[in-house]
């Protein structure tokens, strides 16, 4: 069978993400790079934990950290994980209207994630606490700033893969890359879980 | 589909596109040999300065700067490539594969790899090169005036990105692509330490990755990471960098590890002495590779815990790399022994690799460290394991697989000349200078007193430097006469053992006509030994998939190449810098874009354009 034709449910495999060899490559790669994802950020954790309480000229992390804003943006984005994992049931269903319809909601509530992340970091500027205040501020806007640009990078990722698919129906060959969005927003997730405990629990207990 | 095509265009053009492991390999190899001959010249520069007492040959910052290029460009540059190019020409070939897992990023790592390259070799035009040592330890880096160290940090992060596609790649390629019977414990030992050393990448590069981008922003948008009057820490440096460079330092000599036993192997015409232990000790000390990194910092006062801990971490290495001398000195004992060029290499190999390892071992004492740490001791240390272990592996693994990637072996009587030369003039190097550190002399200093008794023995490691050049001289003076007058030799000119040596010379484009089928360690001795004549296929001939060449990864890294200089001119540029940054990224965004858009199913060699049956490696 041709890698780009579209699907059937008779021909429909278990797992089309992994039905070929390229797909079979791109599941393990993307796996191994999330590995090394991971160790690109506990560097960072690493760095925040070492810095996050040398102020500077800046304010106190306790000061500033507004919890109910941030509480927001963490229900958006782990509901955003749980879309698409909606979206990923449906794939493996060869349900493609639906599965589109839940990476729309995903990459909706990621913009809405980022939009917080925006206006927050505005509001912390506002209140003296910035990228060259101290080096509290420099190792915050790194890590969170990494993580704001992981989520960026996704939504532009996705809107991609949703606009050149649109009035597609699945293949072998475009069944990976979805399941992969999928894999890299279930990661950009889990780090910000992480983001949550670390930076604004651990900072506004001090 | 078009690709088929691909051969009636230019070569320049094919050469940018390829996405041939064999060529990328070749691309490799050509630039990391290049990147050696500059290291090399800055090394002799540096050698030349310090012949002699209070020498003005070349002093002060210059200086500075040629010993950071030297060894930033040894490592990152020189070492890692050629590293690259053996995995690229040998490791689909082992696995009985027809390509990477990934050849588009193969050679988007490639194209990174080269323009950091370039990027970071600029700055000798452009106002200086970095000057803080390739360590470039806080807050000397932070500090240091000029925009040597921007090009430090943005080259080296743009090849750094190129190193972790690379070993991404490979590690898919070796756990998904293996032909059938090729389980694990029957991979070839290259192969394994070549999977062990992209796991250490993968889990390494990040970190400095990070790491540069810290160093980046307090450069580049005046963050305080490492600025103590802001509440910085410069130590964190110290510990990203080691965190990522003593896994460097094992992804470097893992490779060496595996071109020695492949060799030592072939040229006593016997099984390697304990296979299993040798995979074991691999992947023993890559592990352990990431838990001994503050041996680099006992000095910076971490306290008698962490010392000793870390200190006995170090020295535990030395016992799987001890594993693996006795299983090659082993192999070769009662081999029907064949002293070519690769073999001697690999037999000079083990004794200077022992003697990097006993200094390693000394080093690794804390208390003793203190002295040691930061003389010429530490620089005989690493030159012991990285000129003796690395770069003899690495020429070796020239000699040896030479005719694989070229067609044609390189001269034998040429190749013995360059063995000794280089081999005697590294010693005459390196040996006085354990004595040089014992006696007080620091290292990165540009010059020494009279009336120390430093002068002979500096004297004779200048010396020693001089017969280096000439082994590199030969060998370069080797691949040329190579080239004009060396004939095409048959595709297994060792009587080899491996499946790199089954095919045909040159090798065709989908390597392999016939999937072989693997029935043990040694493949394709095993079926030597059962009187055939080639591999046993596991497939019919039939139509091959390939993948399409592609120019966006050559634009991709262009793309970055010109936001990095947009980086490096970030606080003196102005507007330009912004438009250069801007366009930049841009050019790299669209390509990644492009490459998500256009669908890219590759294309199919027709069964009635192969050859019809496989006449193994005597085509
Ligand atoms: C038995 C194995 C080894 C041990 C126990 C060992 C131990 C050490 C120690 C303790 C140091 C720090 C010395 C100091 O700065 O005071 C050191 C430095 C170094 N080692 Fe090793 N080492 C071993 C093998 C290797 C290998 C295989 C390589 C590379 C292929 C290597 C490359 C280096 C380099 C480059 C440095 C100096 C880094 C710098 O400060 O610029 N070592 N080694
Ligand atoms: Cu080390």
């Amino acid at each position: 069978m041709n890698v780009g034709e579209r699907l059937t449910d008779q021909n429909f495999p278990e797992s089309p993400e992994k039905a070929t060899l390229e797909g079979k490559n791109k599941f393990l790669g993307f796996w191994l790079f999330l590995g090394g994802e991971t160790v690109l950020f506990a560097t960072l954790f690493g760095t925040y934990l070492g810095l996050r309480n040398s102020f500077g000229k800046g304010p106190e992390a306790s000061e500033i950290f507004q919890l109910p804003m941030v509480f927001a943006a963490t229900i958006i984005l782990l509901t955003s994980s749980l879309t698409s994992v909606y979206a990923v049931l449906a794939l493996k269903e060869n349900r493609v209207k639906a599965m589109r319809g839940w990476l729309f909601v995903t990459l909706l509530l990621g913009l809405s994630f980022l939009g917080l992340e925006i206006y927050e970091f505005i509001h912390y500027v506002h209140e003296g606490h910035t990228f060259t205040s101290g080096a509290f501020g420099s190792a915050f806007y790194t890590l969170v700033g990494f993580h704001g640009g992981h989520v960026l990078f996704g939504c532009l990722w996705l809107s991609t893969l949703l606009i050149r698919n649109s009035g597609r129906g699945l293949t072998l060959y475009n069944s990976p890359k979805y399941y992969l969005f999928a894999l890299y927003w279930h990661f950009v997730d889990v780090v910000w879980v992480f983001i949550f405990t670390v930076v604004y629990l651990l900072g506004k207990v001090g | 589909m078009s690709n088929a095509h691909a051969a009636n265009k230019s070569s320049l053009w094919d050469w940018l596109t390829t996405v041939d492991h064999k060529k990328i390999g070749i691309l490799y190899l050509i630039s990391g040999g290049f990147f050696f001959l500059i290291g090399g010249l800055e090394a002799l520069l540096i050698r030349i300065q310090l012949m002699k007492p209070e020498n003005t040959f070349l002093t002060g910052d210059l200086y500075n700067q040629v010993l950071t290029m030297h060894g930033t460009t040894m490592i990152f540059l020189a070492a890692m490539p050629i590293i690259f190019a053996f995995m690229n020409a040998v490791v689909p070939l082992q696995i009985g594969a027809r390509d990477v897992a990934f050849p588009f990023l193969n050679s988007l790592g490639f194209w990174l790899f080269f323009f950091g390259g370039v990027l970071l070799n600029l700055s000798w035009f452009l106002g200086g090169a970095p000057d803080a040592g390739w360590t470039a330890y806080a807050p000397l880096s932070t500090t240091s005036s000029g925009s040597g160290l921007d090009f430090y940090v943005l080259g080296l992060q743009i090849a750094g990105a190129g190193t972790l596609i690379g070993g991404i790649n490979f590690l898919v390629t070796i756990i998904n692509m293996r032909a059938p019977g090729m389980t694990f414990m029957r991979m070839p030992l290259f192969t394994w330490t070549a999977f062990i050393t992209s796991g250490l990448i993968l889990f390494a590069f990040p970190a400095l990755t990070i790491g540069f981008f810290l160093l980046m922003f307090d450069r580049v948008f005046e963050a305080n990471f490492f600025d103590a009057s802001m509440g910085g820490n410069p130590i964190i440096w110290e510990h990203i960098f080691w965190i990522f460079g003593h896994p460097e330092v094992y992804i470097l000599i893992l490779p060496a590890f595996g071109i020695i036993s492949e060799v030592v192997s072939t040229f006593s015409k016997k099984r390697l002495f304990g296979y299993s232990a040798m995979v074991f000790a691999t992947v023993l000390i890559g592990f352990l590779g990431f838990m001994v990194w503050a041996h680099h910092m006992f000095t910076v006062g971490l306290g008698p815990v962490a010392n000793s801990i870390f200190a006995v971490a170090t020295m535990a290495i030395a016992i799987p790399t001890g594993v693996k001398i006795f299983n090659w000195v082993f192999t070769l004992w009662g081999g029907q022994i064949r002293f070519t060029t690769a073999n001697l290499f690999a037999v000079g190999f083990i004794p200077t690799f022992v003697m990097g390892g006993v200094t390693g071992v000394m080093l690794a004492a804390a208390p003793a460290d203190y002295q040691y740490h930061d003389s010429y001791f530490v620089v005989a240390h690493f030159h012991y394991v990285i000129v003796g272990g690395l770069v003899l592996g690495l020429f070796a693994g020239l000699y040896y697989w030479y005719p694989r990637m070229f067609g044609k072996m390189l001269n034998e009587t040429i190749g013995k000349w360059n063995f000794w030369t280089f081999f005697i003039g590294f010693h005459l190097t390196f040996f006085p200078q354990h004595f040089l550190g014992l006696m007080g002399m620091p290292r990165r200093y540009f010059t020494y007193p009279e009336g120390f008794g430093l002068g002979s023995m500096n004297f004779i490691s200048t010396i020693g430097a001089f017969f280096m050049t000439i082994g590199t001289i030969l060998f370069v003076y080797n691949i040329i006469i190579t080239h004009a007058k060396g004939k095409m030799v048959s595709g297994d000119p060792w009587d080899g053992r491996t499946l790199e040596w089954a095919i045909p010379n040159p090798t065709p484009h989908y390597n392999f006509l016939q999937t072989p089928l693997v029935r043990g360690l040694d493949a394709l001795w095993i079926e030597k030994m059962a009187g055939n004549k080639k591999m046993t296929p596991a497939e019919p001939v039939g139509d091959i998939h390939m993948p399409n060449n592609s120019i966006l990864p050559f634009i991709m890294s262009l793309g970055f190449f010109i936001a990095g200089f947009g980086f490096i001119y970030f606080n003196k540029g102005g507007a330009l810098a912004l438009v250069a940054i801007i366009v930049g990224l841009g050019i790299g965004l669209v390509c990644m874009f492009l490459r998500s858009w256009i669908d890219d199913h590759g294309y199919h060699i027709h069964k009635k354009d192969l050859p019809k049956e496989d006449k193994g490696a005597d085509l």
